[in-house]
């Protein structure tokens, strides 16, 4: 399967297969105009299998959401059809906004205005709790 | 500005301080009786109440300050809309310090956040309620002579038990403290107080639903209800409330300096027929509440003041 390479965009490659579609909601990449592959199961050598999102546009990318999604991602930038710059992401300590506490005990239940912040609690378990009720993002 | 939301917002040393000052007041009130004078404490109580609200306000008038506040939502404007933010901005233009109790999980972090005077988080749903840890602390502390070289039991509600979940936390940060579980299998502590307080601190624990056998190697029995505000289903409150009820013959294995303690208020899991054994802590548990809450009220009154 063949998808064309981009002169002037943002490659988010090294997902582990499966989070794709995630990374893609939680960055909102469905509100785009632009062109936008979701690659799932790519063959990879070092992953064994991976997902990758190509993104045919310079748009801002949430690196705590990546962060957040796939800590081992990395997210490339293409100018002019050459590798311009390559981030690799850490987990990100806190997330504003990024998902919502499901908790309807949480007082962001009943508090639409409220951010919804979650801080990474075990960075060893990937674990992130709202900070208003403790509970666990799912 | 500095507030008391969680039991871990204070460190073990500014606990040690507290416990210095509550004992400090017991032994000499009089020297504590004008200290908050012309100073205002905002009792906001969303949720019904009567030891912790009667506490704090019985705190701030024996320290000589005033009480302003409301004991229900519906009597604030909470009941027309208004957000725990705005209330939080409002009352800081009438109070010097702020206690609220809210049936919603984190209000008082959002108080806190938004007030310009300090706040005390008086329970926040099923979440935390830091100065029932407090009291519970100083109970401790006065019928042990200190925090270590004790076996701890749980009984009842550990899975949304508030009280207990603080407690676990702060005496998780003392050495040479073992814990016993004792739930039913559906009320069990929840699984992220045991690895990230538990097991991260080294604490030893074991888990059971035999509350009688548990008995004789207990120094401490902390009892709590199994509370019917946190269910969402009225059959499953029915089928559990009548788990663990402490009667006299039930404490037969117990030893003789066993410390029975509860957050109170009870429903019938202790027995009145324990209210006259000396091992009963729970209604001093109760006055030593007055005390710690007397001493925090001084402590962030002083540290606002700065």
């Amino acid at each position: 399967m063949n998808i064309d390479s981009i002169t002037n965009g943002v490659v988010i490659d090294h997902i582990t297969a499966g989070r794709g579609m995630k990374l893609y909601e939680l960055l909102k990449l469905d509100g785009l105009d632009c062109c936008v592959a979701i690659i799932k199961n790519v063959q990879s050598k070092k992953m064994g299998k991976k997902d990758i999102i190509k993104i045919d546009a310079l748009i801002p990318i949430s690196f705590d959401v990546v962060g957040y999604v796939d800590p081992g991602a990395t997210v490339n930038i293409i100018k002019n059809g050459v590798l311009a710059d390559k981030k690799t992401i850490e987990m990100p300590l806190t997330l504003t906004n990024v998902i919502k506490c499901k908790n309807p005990r949480c007082i962001t239940s009943v508090e639409q205005e409220l951010d919804h912040v979650f801080k990474l609690s075990n960075g060893e378990n990937n674990v992130y709790r709202c900070i208003y009720c403790e509970s666990e993002a799912n | 500005m500095r507030s008391l939301i969680d039991i871990l917002d204070l460190s073990t040393e500014e606990i040690d301080s507290l416990i210095h000052t509550a004992i400090d007041i017991i032994n000499y009130p009089e020297k504590y009786s004008n200290m908050c004078r012309g100073k205002k404490l905002a009792t906001l109580f969303f949720e019904p109440s009567t030891r912790t609200r009667l506490s704090f306000e019985a705190a701030m008038y024996e320290l000589g300050g005033n009480v302003i506040g409301f004991s229900e939502a519906n009597s604030s404007s909470s009941a027309k809309g208004e957000s725990v933010a705005d209330t939080a901005k409002t009352v800081s233009c009438y109070a010097d310090i702020i206690a609220m109790r809210h049936p919603k999980e984190g209000a008082p972090l959002v108080a806190s956040k938004n007030a310009t005077i300090p706040v005390i988080n008086a329970g926040d749903g099923g979440h935390n309620h830091p100065t029932q840890t407090l009291a519970d602390l100083l109970t401790v502390y006065r019928e042990k002579g200190g925090f270590g070289g004790f076996t701890v039991g749980f009984c009842g509600d550990l899975k949304f038990g508030r009280t207990v979940h603080s407690l676990i936390n702060a005496l998780s940060r003392y050495k040479d403290i073992n814990v016993v579980l004792i739930s039913p299998e559906e009320l069990m502590l929840p699984g992220y107080v045991k690895t990230d307080v538990l097991l991260k601190n080294g604490i030893p624990f074991e888990e059971t639903t035999d509350l009688e056998a548990a008995m004789p190697k207990l120094d401490i029995l902390y009892m709590t209800r199994v509370q019917r505000e946190r269910f969402f289903n009225e059959e499953d409150y029915l089928r559990l409330k009548d788990s663990y009820i402490l009667t006299p013959d039930k404490l037969k294995d117990a030893k003789d300096d066993l410390c029975i303690m509860h957050p109170l208020p009870r429903v019938n899991e202790i027995s009145v027929a324990i209210d006259s054994d000396p091992r009963a802590c729970y209604f001093k548990q109760v006055l030593n509440g007055k005390y710690m809450r007397m001493a925090l009220i001084l402590m962030l009154l002083k540290e606002a003041g700065k």
